[in-house]
């Protein structure tokens, strides 16, 4: 795929954004385009964000479950960018008007208190630069009609990012066996979906190691300070104005977030 | 031919000493409804008691979401327990005494006081437990493919086959269980998770639904009786060769290894 393409299919991304109307999946309207494609037509639309201002606050691990990776026919993860403006607070009503199709998953957000550069990033090193864990919804959306993806469409698509809700209650991992801390996800006071963390790659610490290992060689060290969305619990479940979501996680807190009735 | 309570449980009981499979009763006895099911699933318990084994408690079925949509039957089930169910830790799935078995994890109630309904509430329920434990269950059913109908599922004893107990035994006070969670991992891979949320919100809720179903029948939960709350997760395949685990959240793991394949009879 040439690079005039790649610069269309970020315009047509970013248009979707604007216009609030999805767009084909990039696979139809560009047959040849390849996996390669899809991160550098993510990063065009990340860069005339920053050059608009917005600021780097982490990244989102997403195809983390099996049942995800099936449904996508993929045997690895990708990732996406979290801007500034992506962070809303628990308890405030979150607008509408901001999503094309938007849907929510509980997770636990590491926060990091070291710099993390990969390759070679091991368990140990990841581990160690978390500085603590925070309960977490995050909001994914889709540009792409339907959410009609394949991981080329969805790579492209910002890893189907949208928002992120975080609880205030830090935990150390050197308090909780992360991997079996488990979470009950509540939609208007109904329990939807439960699971634990290890349902994230094994333990959501190998979707830390994972990223730190997959953007270090193109020079990106992940930021003290930085957030980083390990991968969904549960099944993502469907957002409509008014909704209110809770995600219980037991010893590490909750979180909630709020929906704004209407736009 | 025609069928009656009596020779269904014949047949059920059969089926399972011979590892043999069938096609559901409802298919040619449209009217065997739920009632009729703990008709038959009461004799196969009679005759169980009678050739030896020892009532121990009870199991439930169907009590989460997740298998109710599996199996497509709303409701859940109240089934027995016997001694002959029981599975110790470090032995193999007994593959020469189950058609297809599947397992599920489970959290395990041992009463300490007696239950009797109606009426019991999922808050009296709990406070009558003397521990929880981590547990799962291998079921078995002794319909093709596990293809039922509810009153089919209930005279099967709701599929039930053997259990075992995890290595962690906390009176009820000291865990929340709506928020203890399992992982489920087969051959090394991690296939489900769940939460104790995920069986009507809390297993004291599926126990206080037990107590309040038997008292239909005139019975009662004992004290020292096993109670088994149901699934968490939708169950698993153990085939011969295969290793299952499942990891509780503050109840410790179960382990299961496939076991070989019965000789051919």
């Amino acid at each position: 795929m040439d690079s005039s393409l790649k610069a269309q299919a970020a315009k047509e991304l970013l248009g979707a954004y604007a216009s609030r109307q999805p767009i084909a999946p990039l696979t139809e309207t560009y047959p040849d385009i390849v996996f390669e494609d899809a991160y550098e037509i993510q990063k065009l639309q990340i860069d005339q964000m920053l050059a608009g201002g917005r600021i780097v606050k982490g990244h989102k691990v997403g195809l983390t479950s099996a049942a995800m990776q099936n449904q996508l026919g993929v045997d690895q993860p990708d990732f996406g960018h979290l801007l500034d403006d992506f962070f809303f607070l628990e308890h405030m009503p979150i607008p509408m008007d901001r999503w094309l199709q938007a849907r929510i998953e509980p997770e636990v957000a590491f926060v990091l208190g070291k710099p993390l550069k990969g390759p070679g990033v091991t368990v140990a090193e990841a581990i160690q630069a978390v500085d603590f864990v925070l309960p977490a919804l995050e909001i994914v959306d889709s540009r792409i009609k339907d959410w009609k993806i394949g991981i080329i469409d969805t790579i492209s698509d910002n890893a189907s990012s949208g928002g992120v809700i975080l609880g205030g209650s830090p935990t150390r991992l050197t308090d909780v066996d992360l991997r079996l801390v488990g979470c009950t996800l509540l939609k208007n006071g109904q329990i939807v979906g439960t699971g634990a963390n290890g349902a994230v790659l094994g333990n959501p610490i190998n979707s830390l190691v994972w990223l730190a290992n997959t953007v270090g060689p193109s020079g990106v060290t992940l930021e003290p300070g930085h957030v980083v969305l390990p991968g969904s619990v549960t099944k993502m479940q469907p957002i409509a104005a008014g909704d209110t979501f809770v995600a219980n996680w037991g010893a590490l807190g909750s979180v909630t977030a709020r929906f704004a009735k209407e736009n | 031919m025609s069928w009656d309570i009596d020779s269904v449980a014949t047949e059920l009981l059969a089926c399972e000493a011979e590892r043999r499979d069938r096609v559901k009763f409802t298919d040619e006895w449209p009217e065997l409804d739920v009632e009729t099911g703990y008709k038959i699933q009461d004799e196969t318990l009679r005759r169980r008691l009678e050739r030896g084994e020892k009532l121990i408690g009870v199991k439930l079925g169907l009590t989460s979401r997740a298998k109710q949509e599996r199996m497509g039957v709303k409701t859940p089930f109240v089934a027995w327990l016997t001694d002959a169910m029981i599975l110790p830790a470090d032995l193999p799935v007994p593959q020469d005494k189950l058609i297809h078995p599947r397992i599920e994890p489970e959290l395990v109630f041992i009463m300490g006081d007696r239950l009797e309904g109606p009426g019991v509430t999922g808050a009296q329920a709990l406070a009558a437990v003397s521990h929880v434990l981590g547990g799962a269950e291998i079921i078995d059913s002794r319909y093709r493919d596990f293809k039922f109908l509810a009153g089919d599922v209930v005279a099967d004893n709701a599929s039930s086959g053997a259990y075992m107990t995890g290595p962690v035994a906390l009176p009820p006070e000291s865990v929340d269980l709506s928020t203890e969670a399992v992982l489920v991992e087969v051959d090394g891979a991690i296939v489900d998770s769940a939460t104790g949320a995920s069986i009507m919100g809390h297993p004291a809720e599926a126990l206080a639904l037990a107590a309040n179903d038997l008292a239909k029948r005139g019975l009662a939960i004992e004290a020292g009786w096993v109670i088994l709350t149901g699934g968490m997760t939708d169950a698993v395949f153990a085939p011969p060769g295969s290793s299952v685990a499942c990891h509780f959240t503050s109840l410790g793991s179960v382990f299961f290894n496939g076991g070989t394949a019965p000789e051919a009879s």
